[in-house]
This record gives structure tokens, C-alpha cells and sequence, in this order.
């Protein structure tokens, strides 16, 4: 089907953008629309005005200083999965990225409509929690961070206001890093994925951070389980006990009729015992 | 409102004045009149309308033809050369790469991607790079049969 009427406008910038949105009722951005027209075309979505940020010069730029990347709002999943700063200094990132829907989505699909929609399903929430980014917004008064541990809120919901727009988002360096997913056979998107950061200091696990997506209405950190594994070596016994405590993390584990959130929460400690060996070996 | 959209499709220029709704792979059929790219489904899943945009792999039904203006694209109709059929349409027919035909100009696009990240690509990789197309006839092994000998042939 294709979607109900609305105003199109193209934004030349993003003060153009936050104008536009701040001055047309029931405005919404528009980037790849990879998750915006399928709602659209079921009619789930029918904004009267789409503001397509998706030409905004310099918005999909990606750049690294060494410590961290700085990824521009408008990276397609491809560009993130493919660029070499991102596979070099934060493996973890690209793997996250080329774990995305497929081909034709991961060509489209940007970073800052990912984020902003937050789909409990969707892959690169728990990869941000894990790595402690921080996403950058602009709005009518100005430009602010967000913490991602304060960027999700709930079931499709952000921090945004709304008329506020992703410019960036950075994202700390990380070797020691995996994200794995257990992927729905026919969305794509992830009924449960893990990103685990391991950071080592002589054979010990000096910091580790696990972040879980499908599970719960948001992608959440899985606190005392990393915390069980710090301060001591990367062991199979060890990481099997760390993941053992991932429980502690979901208040109310959600279900559909393809997996329950008993078994979600189940695969999350399997997934989270796969990824912090990954993450472990490749930190040392 | 209309909105002009100007695009190129297999090479050729093109101009409309079009709603904002309208999906690029309408724009391909009803306004350029190339019916080889497929709608298959509602729900951005099936890649029977994948076509390239700007070189990439893209899901025509979920384009808006306004985010296609001042593109490239390049539908299974403009594949074939003046010397015949592309090595991938050509593998598609020695393989017997279809059944019905359906999802076929989508699978074939794809492939076009697919060789041009990994010209030599394997089993694996194929079946992998088709993740976003749905086919409902072959179980796919002629299919990616067809697709990793273009790739063997070199393309
Ligand atoms: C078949 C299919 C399979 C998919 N599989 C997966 C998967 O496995 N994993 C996964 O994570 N995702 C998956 N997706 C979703 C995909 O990754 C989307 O691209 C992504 O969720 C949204 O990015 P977008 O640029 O397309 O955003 P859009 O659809 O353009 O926008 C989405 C929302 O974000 C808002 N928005 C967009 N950009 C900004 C910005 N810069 N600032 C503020 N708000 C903004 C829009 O207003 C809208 O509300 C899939 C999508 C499809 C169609
Ligand atoms: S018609 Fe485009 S994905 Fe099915
Ligand atoms: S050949 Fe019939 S759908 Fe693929």
C-alpha cells in the first residue's frame, strides 16, 4: 500500500530542519526511511509533513581522533560496517552495523534514525549503552548531548523533544568488543543481541560493560553481570557465572508470539556468555 | 503539492511532477512504464522491487520518488547490454535460477551487489548478501547456484 498524504519538505540544513519541525504541525523527520515508510505504507504512521534531512551536507560523515568516533546522524549502516575507523578502532560498532536487516536496508538505514526510533529489536541501542556513547542533538535552543544511558527511555521512545535532531553521535574507541544477536528468521531484527566491551589489565578483567537489546520495551545494561566479572581473569567459569546474573537487568521482560520473554531473557545469558568470550579475546 | 522529480533511469533522463507519497518503484512502473521491478509485499521484506540507486542495492517500495530525485538508477531492464543479456541474467537462464520469475529481477539486482563487493563470492556469502530477498518457488539453490557462477566466471 502506499501511504496517506503529506507535505514534503527538504531540509538544506539542520537549523532548516529544526525551523521546519518546530513550525509545521505534526512534522515528521524523514532520513533513509527505513523505518518511517513501511509504518507509513501500513498506515500505522501518517504524519501530515515529512522534513527529509537525508541531503544535509557533512551529516554522514565519519571520523575518528583515536580515543573516539564521531559518526555523522546520516551514516547508512553500510558506510559504519565498511568504514575503516570504525573497524579498526571499535570492531564491535561495524560488526553491530553489518548485523542490520540486509543489504538494501543496511544501504539506506541511517545511525541517528536507528537511535531516534528505537525499536526494541533494533541492533545499535545495546552497542551504545555497551560502549558509553553519547548522542548530539540540536533543537530550537541549541545543541545538547545525551548519554545513551539517558537517550532511551522506553518502547519507542528517546530523550528527543520533537523538534530536535540527531547531528552525531560519538562513540569511545573499544578493541575488546563483540555484539552477537539471535536474529528473527524473518524481520531481521534481533529477538535478542548482546554487545559486550572487555577491557584487561595484566590477565584481569579491569572494566567490562554489557548492553542487551529485545528483551525488555528498551535496550538496557546488564550491570551486575559485568560487574561479577571484573577483577579477575577472563575464564569460561568466570564468564559463565557473570552471565548467569543478566537476570538482574530485565523488569519486565516482553513476549510475542514468536519468543516469549522467558525465553528472551534465556537467550539473553546464552548470548551474553558467546559475546564476552569474543569480546575477552579479542581485548587481549 | 507536486514535487518535480528528475532522475535518471538506465541511462536515460527523466522528469516528473509527483505527489510526495508516491513510492519510487510506482515511479518506475506506472510513470516510466518498466514493469520488471516487482511488488511483492507491504511490508519492505520480499527485495522483489530492489533496483540500484546511485550504484547501491535499494528496496524501490521503500524510496519515496522524491528522495530519488537527481539519482542514478538502474532497474533489471537496463542490465542487459546491445551484445545481450548480463553474465548474471545469462547465469540466471544456464542455471535455471528461476521458477516462476517473480522475484527474479530482485535477486538479480541483488547479486549485482553482491559481486561487486566480493567478485569471487562463496556459498556462504551469497546466501548471506540475499538475507533482504524472498523467493517462494526455487528454495533458492539455483539461485545462489547461478549467482556464485556469474561470480566464478567473472561476472
Ligand atoms: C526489512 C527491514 C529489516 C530491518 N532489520 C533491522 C535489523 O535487523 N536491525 C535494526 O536495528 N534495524 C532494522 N531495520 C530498521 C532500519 O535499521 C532503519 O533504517 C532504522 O531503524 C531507521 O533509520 P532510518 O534512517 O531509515 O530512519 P527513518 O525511517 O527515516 O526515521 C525513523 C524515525 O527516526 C526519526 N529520525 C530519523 N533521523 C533522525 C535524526 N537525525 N534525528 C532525530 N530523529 C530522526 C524519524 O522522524 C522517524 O521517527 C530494518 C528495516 C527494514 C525495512
Ligand atoms: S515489494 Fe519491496 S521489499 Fe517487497
Ligand atoms: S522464482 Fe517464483 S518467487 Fe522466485
Amino acid at each position: 500500500m502506499f501511504p496517506s498524504q503529506f507535505d514534503y519538505h527538504r531540509a538544506a540544513s539542520v537549523a532548516e530542519a529544526v525551523e521546519l519541525l518546530s513550525s509545521l504541525p505534526d512534522a515528521k523527520l524523514v532520513a533513509g526511511g527505513h523505518s518511517l515508510i513501511p509504518a507509513m505504507k501500513l498506515r500505522a504512521a501518517q504524519p501530515a509533513a515529512l522534513v527529509d534531512i537525508g541531503r544535509i551536507p557533512g551529516l554522514s560523515d565519519i571520523s575518528s581522533d583515536g580515543d573516539s568516533l564521531v559518526i555523522g546522524a546520516l551514516a547508512t549502516h553500510t558506510s559504519v560496517a565498511d568504514a575503516a575507523a570504525v573497524r579498526g578502532g571499535c570492531p564491535m560498532l561495524a560488526e553491530t552495523a553489518a548485523a542490520i536487516g540486509d543489504i538494501q536496508v543496511r544501504n539506506r538505514g541511517t545511525i541517528g534514525g536507528s537511535l531516534a526510533h528505537a525499536d526494541p529489536g533494533a541492533d545499535y541501542p545495546a552497542a551504545m549503552l555497551a560502549l558509553g556513547a553519547e548522542v548530539t542533538a540540536v533543537g530550537a535552543g541549541g545543541e545538547r548531548t545525551i548519554a545513551a544511558s539517558d537517550f532511551f527511555v522506553d518502547i519507542l521512545t528517546t530523550a528527543l523533544a520533537d523538534n530536535e535532531v540527531i547531528t552525531s553521535v560519538r562513540v569511545p574507541c573499544a578493541a575488546g568488543g563483540a555484539y552477537l544477536k539471535h536474529r528473527h528468521p524473518a524481520s531481521s531484527y534481533a529477538v535478542v543481541g548482546v554487545a559486550a566491551c572487555v577491557g584487561l589489565d595484566g590477565g584481569d578483567v579491569a572494566s567490562c560493560a554489557i548492553g542487551i537489546n529485545g528483551v525488555t520495551g528498551k535496550a538496557v545494561l546488564a550491570d551486575a553481570a559485568a560487574a561479577a566479572l571484573c577483577g579477575g581473569p577472563a575464564s569460561a567459569d568466570r564468564i559463565a557465572a557473570a552471565a548467569a546474573c543478566v537476570g538482574d537487568a530485565f523488569d519486565e521482560p516482553l513476549g510475542d508470539l514468536y519468543a516469549s520473554g522467558e525465553f528472551r531473557a534465556h537467550l539473553a545469558g546464552v548470548y551474553t556468555k558467546r559475546a564476552l568470550a569474543v569480546a575477552a579475546a579479542r581485548a587481549g | 503539492m507536486r514535487h518535480r522529480v528528475c532522475l535518471t533511469v538506465n541511462g536515460k533522463a527523466e522528469e516528473f511532477d509527483v505527489e510526495p507519497r508516491l513510492l519510487l518503484c510506482h515511479l518506475l512502473r506506472a510513470y516510466v512504464g518498466l514493469t520488471g521491478t516487482n511488488i511483492g509485499c507491504d511490508t519492505s521484506q520480499c527485495g522483489s522491487c530492489t533496483v540500484l540507486m546511485d550504484g547501491k542495492a535499494v528496496k524501490s517500495c521503500t524510496v519515496l520518488a522524491v528522495q530519488a530525485d537527481g539519482c542514478e538508477v538502474t532497474t533489471i531492464e537496463g542490465l542487459a547490454g546491445a551484445d545481450g543479456l548480463h553474465p548474471i541474467q545469462q547465469s540466471f537462464w544456464d542455471n535455471h535460477g528461476l521458477q516462476c520469475g517473480f522475484c527474479t529481477p530482485g535477486m538479480i539486482m541483488t547479486a549485482v551487489e553482491i559481486l561487486d563487493r566480493s567478485p569471487g563470492a562463496t556459498d556462504a556469502d551469497v546466501r548471506h548478501g540475499l538475507e533482504g530477498n524472498i523467493c517462494r518457488c526455487t528454495g533458492y539453490e539455483n539461485i545462489v547456484k547461478s549467482i556464485v557462477a556469474a561470480g566464478a566466471r567473472g561476472n
